[in-house]
């Protein structure tokens, strides 16, 4: 039998049946729904055809604005993956008390809080993120897109193919069950022989690589590209953030990039980084992965920043109030970012100086933070204010992070630390200003620019629906956690004690129904609003009266974005441009030079995607074919040196002249 | 198309460039792939930082002055600078347009490129024989991953150095073709500007503990 | 093949500039090579001679030179200076030796605070 089982071995590597989860219900009925649904979809586009057009006109687009966009659609389909998983530990968790073990194992529980952890974290937010950047900062600099848009493509698929990843790992295997940093030793391979750490990893690196690709070109698009007359204190703040985001970006990914190699090396080949044996440190990793952490952060609330930004003044009708410092803020920001990183792990024992320096320093990148909302009240005040959903996100984002602010500052005091470090203080601390901050700055920008991206606004009503959901929700959902840490209770517990516990559960659970509605009215709304577009059409592509350059363009803009590439000559160029009475040019149109479409994105990803599946399994032969693979498509892809065309002049004129008939139609 | 004012007197201000600007192609290539070698460099500051930390840990087994070759490091060296001034030249006849005189200089380069990469490999052949394997020790893990991530790094870069010999044999010096001679070439003086820090901290301090 | 090479000369113009490669800098490469190879020997020979008494002299000067090389590679084959791409290419190299350095600073610190707050270990014994 043993030469059956090492052929077996060799072909599948640790891949046998009992991959498949079939003993655990939940995941049987989750894949069964995501079985009939993956069909249906499938179904539908074959029925009417789409395939050609998917390919064509998305899956191989270099446009910015459609890689943004599919970045939005990868970062809201994982807020229901990511989503689900948290409804399912607020459930184990308001029901595990009394002697009750909940109705999820183990084994299924940790999990559960590592997944949610990851896909929030790298599937969801970043890629929105990403998204947000990516469709707007070429459009707000007046340029046709970003500096090199196969890159951008490229990044866009290595994100999906470690979000499929992530997705294969519920049912083939399992997933990390390590906390969302895996933390050796327990991600080691004595204590982790599974593969869910495999998952995580290979699944991490290949998001990676589209992570720090898109870094850089945002780097060199904000540089390189910025319309003439747009000096660098001239860019939007919006521009500002995002530049400052992809610094950070390119800075800091590599040190993850590196730390999970050396962590595969540990699991792969038995070297001892992070072994407790043979000279390793486990503390190295918790050391390096929080260098890569604490940054991750400020990557993800500078865009925030940027878009509350920009609807603050658009929503006041008013300048943003102390550009200058708003940019010097964002700066020190950015550098500040990397003197904080041990205070997430002041209880490691490093001692009294060390502490005592990263407790002052984490209290200081707290200033530039509130200079920052004294611009935003500033900028409000004596402002016509609009209490259109983007501004209210803003002022639901003022209140709530703010306290997630203070409640950081309380952590960044070492003694104070050393009682609420891993309790669930800490949770509500940073949902807080995840949620508060990043979260509600995505919803503030995907209802400010949506009209931009699809031509028609998000209908108001159901929005607010949303809004109050989430807003009463989050408050339910997290205030019971700040009780909880500090009456003691230690995060990731899937089972209680103490019966006087259950009804701060209980209100946290109730909370989370309430942001279940809110993300169900916020899906409605979508739906609602594609259903009734053409009522709530933006024929003039500046619904909100906006101030920066993207207004400027039709809605949705044309695949070139400008006819003519504008000349700035103040901040907020398009209120510029507006008040001095700026005409648009009807002729004198050119051909306009173009980046083509390609598949070479998507077939890298994909052979990504087989290259992680066969490293998590061990299958070497089909991993050593596909790393072959991936290196002689990226030759191939070399070879080709014709990339672009030309938009004919008269195509031009056709999508101008088109514009100036609608915009002759509004009256405007 | 300049924009006009309905008001008389002051000249209206410009609002549209009526060119295309000037952003030929590939005018951000040479910054992107700069930017992209400092994420590079990162990851090597965390290689070093992990020697660093974890260097000294011999865990009962040997130590740097029981295996290191100074001798050989010293020929590997060698070898990497050769390389450097070889693609120096091979940037220069690319400036003069001679085609035959960069291929003839990049090949030279790949030559001392395969010629250190034969050395290391070697020499970590005779490590492994001595029992000095990477899961010895901590000390042994972080050596192989720092100098085994460079010597892959000099490994994608002449596979790289080939194609692009292929390509210029086949299309010239064409404005592409001399962008990837010129990403090259900061990859691979990047790559001996790493090697420096290995020398000295790997090998040359390793022999001073 | 002739339109490609004019075009290959405008744009090598150009890149002449994006990269800052300039023409005679084959003095430029020969300084660099002849300085690196003189960078290079001396810290060999003086760890293989053991020609100073100190080894933390010798650390020292062997740092020192290393430094000295890498400043020489970057002005004389990487054409660093601070004119290239807008002072860009310079304002992100300063960037990424801070982050390096707070990295490689900051790890070392904090590592070795705590190594030494760990509770005594036993003395380390190969396993099996």
């Amino acid at each position: 039998m043993s030469d059956t089982s090492s052929l077996q071995t060799m072909i599948f590597g640790k891949l046998s049946l009992e991959a498949f989860p079939l003993h655990e219900p939940i995941v049987v009925a989750t894949f069964a729904v995501v079985a009939l649904g993956g069909i249906a979809l499938v179904g539908a586009l074959t029925w009417f055809r789409l395939w050609g057009y998917l390919w064509r006109e998305w899956f191989t687009s270099v446009d910015h604005k459609k890689i943004g966009i599919m970045y939005m659609v990868l970062g809201l389909v994982m807020l229901l993956r990511g989503f689900a998983d948290a409804i399912m530990m607020r459930l184990q968790q308001a029901m595990a008390f009394g002697g009750s073990e909940g109705y999820l194992n183990a084994h299924h529980y940790d999990q559960i809080f590592t997944a949610h952890g990851v896909i929030m974290i790298f599937f969801v937010a970043m890629p929105m993120v990403t998204g947000l950047m990516n469709y707007v900062v070429p459009l707000q600099i007046g340029a046709r897109d970003v500096s090199f848009p196969f890159l951008n493509n490229f990044s866009f698929w290595m994100t999906t193919a470690g979000a499929v990843l992530v997705m294969f790992s519920l049912f083939v295997g399992e997933f990390a069950q390590t906390g969302w940093l895996a933390y050796p030793p327990l991600s080691g391979i004595s204590y982790s022989p599974g593969v869910g750490v495999d998952y995580y990893i290979w699944a991490l690196q290949i998001a990676g690589v589209g992570t720090t690709l898109s870094g850089i070109n945002l780097i060199c698009t904000i540089v390189k590209l910025r319309a003439p007359g747009m000096t660098m204190m001239k860019m939007p703040v919006f521009t500002w953030t995002s530049l400052c985001t992809n610094v950070l970006i390119v800075a800091t990914f590599p040190v993850l990039t590196a730390v999970l190699a050396l962590l595969t090396l540990d699991r792969y080949v038995g070297t001892n980084f992070f072994t407790n044996d043979f000279g390793g440190n486990p503390m190295m990793y918790v050391n390096l992965i929080w260098i890569w952490g604490h940054p991750e952060v400020y990557i993800l609330i500078l865009p925030a920043f940027g878009i509350f930004s920009e609807v603050a003044s658009t929503f006041s009708g008013k300048r943003l109030f102390g550009y200058t410092s708003m940019v010097y803020a964002t700066v020190v920001i950015t550098i500040l970012s990397y003197l904080v990183w041990l205070h997430h792990f002041f209880t490691m024992g490093s001692g009294a100086s060390v502490n005592s320096f990263f407790g002052i320093t984490t209290m200081i990148i707290s200033i530039p933070t509130g200079a920052k909302i004294f611009n935003w009240l500033f900028t409000m005040y004596r402002g016509r204010i609009r209490f259109e959903a983007p501004m209210m996100w803003t002022i639901a984002f003022m209140l709530t992070f703010v306290i997630g602010g203070m409640t950081g500052v309380l952590l960044a005091v070492p003694p104070a630390d050393f009682v609420l470090h891993n309790s669930l203080f800490l949770v509500a601390h940073f949902h807080n200003v995840i949620i508060g901050g990043v979260l509600y700055g995505l919803f503030a920008g995907m209802v400010y620019w949506w009209p931009k991206a699809f031509g028609f606004r998000l209908h108001p009503l159901l929005g607010k629906f949303s809004f109050w959901f989430w807003v009463i929700g989050f408050w339910l959902a997290f205030m019971p956690l700040y009780v909880l840490g500090l009456m003691g209770v230690t995060r990731r517990m899937r089972v209680f004690d103490d019966p006087s516990l259950q009804i701060w559960f209980w209100i946290a659970g109730f909370g989370a129904f309430l942001i279940l509605l809110g993300i169900i009215a916020f899906l409605l709304q979508i739906a609602y609003s594609i259903w009734k577009r053409d009522e709530l059409r933006d024929l003039t592509g500046d619904p909100w009266n906006g101030r920066t350059l993207e207004w400027a363009t039709s809605s949705p803009p044309p695949a070139y974005n400008f006819a003519f590439t504008p000349v700035v000559h103040d901040n907020d160029a398009w209120t510029d441009m507006k008040r001095r009475g700026y005409q648009r040019p009807l002729g004198g149109f050119k051909p306009i030079h173009m980046p083509s479409n390609t598949g070479t994105g998507v077939v890298i990803a994909g052979l990504s995607i087989m290259l992680g599946f066969a490293l998590i399994w061990h299958i070497w032969w089909l991993a050593a074919a596909g790393f072959a693979a991936i290196i002689a498509v990226t030759i191939a892809h070399t070879f080709n040196y014709h990339r672009d065309f030309h938009i004919p002049e008269e195509e031009v004129r056709r999508t101008e002249d088109e514009r100036t008939r609608v915009l002759a139609g509004t009256g405007a | 198309m300049a924009s006009q004012t309905l008001s008389a007197g002051t000249e209206p201000p410009v609002f549209h460039l009526k060119e295309e600007p000037h952003h030929p192609e590939g005018s951000s290539t040479a910054l992107g792939f700069w930017i992209y070698l400092m994420s590079d460099c990162l990851i090597f500051a965390i290689l070093f930082a992990v020697y660093a930390v974890l260097g000294g840990n011999y865990a009962a087994g040997p130590a740097p002055k029981d295996l290191f070759d100074l001798n050989l490091v010293a020929l590997n060296t060698a070898m990497l600078l050769f390389s450097s001034i070889t693609y120096g030249f091979a940037m220069l006849a690319m400036a003069k347009g001679r085609v035959g005189g960069t291929l003839a200089w990049l090949g030279l380069t790949g030559l001392f490129g395969l010629a250190f990469i034969g050395i290391e490999l070697y020499e970590f052949a005779h490590l492994i024989h001595l029992g000095a394997t990477p899961q010895r020790s901590a000390f042994l893990s972080a050596f192989f991953a720092l100098v085994g991530t460079h010597g892959l790094h000099v490994s994608f870069g002449i596979l790289w150095l080939v194609t692009l010999m292929v390509q210029v044999k086949r299309y010239g010096l064409i404005a592409a073709n001399r962008r990837r001679i010129a990403c090259l070439s900061m990859f691979w003086h990047f790559l001996d500007v790493i090697w420096i820090g290995v020398f000295t901290f790997v090998y040359l301090m390793g022999m001073l503990r | 093949m002739s339109a490609d090479s004019h075009v290959a000369h405008d744009h090598h113009g150009h890149d002449a500039h994006a990269v800052a490669e300039a023409h005679g800098s084959l003095r430029d490469y020969v300084i660099g090579f002849v300085l690196s190879v003189v960078l290079t020997a001396i810290p060999f020979w003086l760890v293989m001679s053991g020609a100073i008494e100190n080894k933390q002299v010798t650390a020292f000067i062997v740092m020192g030179l290393a430094v000295v090389q890498i400043v020489v590679h970057m002005v004389y084959f990487l054409h660093m200076n601070g004119k290239v791409e807008g002072g860009w290419t310079m304002m992100a190299l300063v960037f990424t030796l801070i982050v390096v350095v707070i990295t490689l600073a900051g790890s070392l610190w904090v590592m070795y605070h705590l190594n030494t707050n760990m509770m005594p270990m036993q003395e380390m014994s190969p396993r099996g």
